[in-house]
């Protein structure tokens, strides 16, 4: 990445590890990203990638056996070294998170409105009266018809795609610099998740708050990301801009899992299932992580770790064979073809 | 990939009315949601309405009879009842109104109980809830302090406080409370185990909000639901507990009575005199049947699945 660029939040070497009775679970390994102000990354992956425990490990939320290493720099403060009362300074002002399930992501007890003005008063030290009006303001924004009524209602009592503007106003409010959005249109029906993704991309820009986005929904990750970032057991295998890595996939995996998604445009065939099974983070595989599912592995990618480097102008991928050259900076558009006739 | 935006576009110009038709009025809670469905249940309402009886006459009842409850009637010592003479349900060896004397016992007896569950309800949520939400070692020491007092008898903890307050009952009452807790903090603790699972605590921490205001403001809250029917199943149990120690003398002192004294005097004598047991009994018995129906309804209306 050009060094040159201002970074909001910047992960070094960072690692989640959680000790289990069956040995430590690796969840993150070795990762470095850094974010720049206002501007929306995706962070992609299967299941079991460690893309959400990442950034509960940044808002201090991981389980009680996890263990955390490296640095997360967050306006010149390391979070990781900060007690939980400092930390608490931070989350909800600065950083707000926006949960999957705006069912359960709601207190049931309570107004919407006394649950929006919570943070308010916590971290602006607004009077309660105050707090409720800007939480109202925030719910119209947020595009909540009716919301003088909403507000005094419990979280019950609204549909999900309106719980989860609740949830988006909620994380709004105090006007953070980095909202991370674990999975925010995972619960919701598709006419929704639309809704709630413009309502993302509109609100990040005129709030100019970066949006850290963590799916699986890659058609989630065309329509509202600047860069891409793609783990594969707890690693950054490949990260660049979203046209150039949706284009030019560098990484096997990258490609494998582009294909793997039925498109509209595309036989339904032409889907491909990634073959195997994500690594056992307890005992990763050697080398390469996803060598043992990869079709181009060489005996290189078994024995030695690929690291992350620069295989283009602002794209960095982990693997030792990337389909794009790092000198000519091309062929990606052949490879992705190839790669779909092996 | 970005195809939906089309099929939105069509789906909103259709669907996208404001939904206008909602059914206005009052915000529904889950304490309101509950008491809803508490209203179809006829046991539970049937309760309530004897219980309000209960609670009314004997608030009310001692200002519109013309006895008390320790003046003797010089002319009518161990009376049955007769309305004639005013005595409705009789009088006892002493010559007192046995009407006004039960209902001062049920005052009595209702204050003591709604003191003691009180205090065990304060006490039992707020230990319970943090040692829950707290978790590890410290939930670890404080559940083992609950388990101590549990294995220490009950009665002799009793006795002692009657050493240490004496004459005072209702003191000695708010003190019964302070060993009451003991259930209400384990079944608080339960359940705050698996509230702080869910993703709201979690979106609470998430948004800075600090250990101690989650748990009042968004853990207790949802309690209300095991601790207001624990409570209702508390209040019996702690008229048992009082009749239980009036019956042994540790009780309330006359000339001041309670529904356990009563019944135990009119126990007594009831071959001479039955009406003395009768009376209290009766009231007794109704009181805890209405605290068990409403507890039984109140659980059903909190947790309709269960059913």
């Amino acid at each position: 990445m050009a060094d040159t660029r201002e970074t909001l939040l910047s992960l070094t070497d960072y690692s989640v590890a959680f000790d289990t009775p069956d040995g430590v679970v690796q969840a993150v390994s070795n990762l470095d990203l850094d974010i720049a102000p206002g501007e929306t990354v995706a962070v992609v992956g299967e299941s079991g990638s460690g893309k959400s425990q990442t950034f509960n490990g940044v808002f201090g939320l991981l389980a009680r056996n996890a263990r955390t290493g490296g640095a997360v720099n967050f306006l010149g403060r390391d979070l990781l070294s900060l007690s939980s009362k400092e930390l608490d300074k931070v989350r909800g002002r600065d950083m707000a998170m926006v949960f999957q399930d705006p069912m359960t992501a709601l207190n049931p007890a309570m107004k919407i409105k006394r649950q929006l003005a919570e943070t308010l008063e916590i971290h602006r030290g607004k009077s309660r009266r105050e707090a409720e009006r800007e939480a109202l303001q925030m719910l119209k924004q947020v595009g909540i018809p009716d919301a003088e009524r909403r507000i005094n209602q419990y979280p019950h009592e609204l549909s999900g795609g309106m719980r989860q503007r609740v949830v988006i106003a909620m994380a709004l409010l105090c006007q953070p610099k980095l909202i991370v959005a674990d999975e925010p249109t995972t619960a919701l029906d598709v006419t929704i998740q639309a809704q709630i993704l413009d309502l993302f991309r509109d609100l990040t820009q005129s709030f100019r708050t970066a949006l850290v986005l963590i799916t699986h929904d890659l058609g989630v990750v065309a329509g509202i990301a600047d860069r891409v970032a793609v783990m594969y057991a707890g690693r950054i295998v490949e990260e660049g801009k979203v046209d150039d890595l949706f284009s030019r996939p560098a990484m096997p995996y990258t490609a494998a899992l582009m294909r793997s998604i039925p498109r509209v445009d595309r036989e339904a065939e032409a889907v491909e299932p990634i073959p195997g099974r994500p690594p056992n983070l307890i005992h990763p595989p050697s080398g390469c992580p996803f060598h043992p599912r990869c079709r181009f592995a060489e005996e290189k990618c078994v024995r030695e770790r690929p690291p992350l480097g620069e295989v283009s102008a602002g794209r960095r991928a982990a693997c030792w064979f990337p389909f794009i050259d790092a000198e000519a900076g091309t062929g990606g558009e052949n490879a992705l073809a190839e790669t779909a006739n092996v | 990939m970005t195809l939906y935006v089309d099929k939105r576009e069509a789906l909103e110009k259709r669907f996208l009315v404001p939904d206008t038709e909602m059914p206005a009025g009052k915000p529904r809670s889950l304490m309101r949601d509950a008491m809803r469905r508490l209203r179809a249940n006829k046991a539970a309402v049937g309760a309530i309405i004897v219980l309000s009886l209960i609670i009314i006459l004997a608030v009310l009842g001692p200002y519109f009879i013309p006895y008390d409850y320790e003046t003797p009637d010089w002319g009518a010592f161990r009376a049955p009842p007769d309305f004639a003479s005013g005595h409705y349900f009789g009088t006892d060896q002493n010559g007192r109104d046995l009407l006004a004397r039960v209902l001062y016992g049920t005052r009595v007896s209702l204050t003591v109980a709604i003191i003691a569950t009180s205090v065990s309800v304060t006490v039992g949520v707020l230990y319970g809830s943090v040692a829950g939400f707290v978790g590890g070692r410290t939930d670890q020491a404080m559940m083992r302090f609950v388990d101590v007092m549990y294995a220490l008898p009950y009665l002799l903890f009793v006795i002692l406080l009657m050493v240490m307050f004496g004459r005072n009952v209702f003191l000695l009452f708010a003190a019964i409370g302070l060993l009451e807790w003991l259930t209400m903090a384990r079944i608080v603790r339960g359940q705050t185990l698996s509230l702080k699972e869910r993703e709201f605590v979690e979106a609470a921490r998430a948004s800075g909000v600090s250990t101690l205001p989650i748990i009042l403001r968004h853990i207790v809250p949802n309690l209300v639901g095991p601790v207001v029917i624990y409570a209702t199943l508390t209040i019996p149990e702690i008229v048992i507990t009082e009749s239980f120690l009036s019956y042994l003398g540790f009780g309330v002192q006359e000339p001041l009575t309670s529904l356990g004294t009563l019944i135990s005097e009119g126990a007594s004598v009831i071959q001479v005199m039955p009406w003395l047991l009768f009376f209290p009994g009766a009231v007794l018995v109704s009181l805890l049947l209405s605290f068990a129906f409403i507890g039984d309804g109140l659980r059903d209306a909190f947790d309709p699945k269960d059913r």
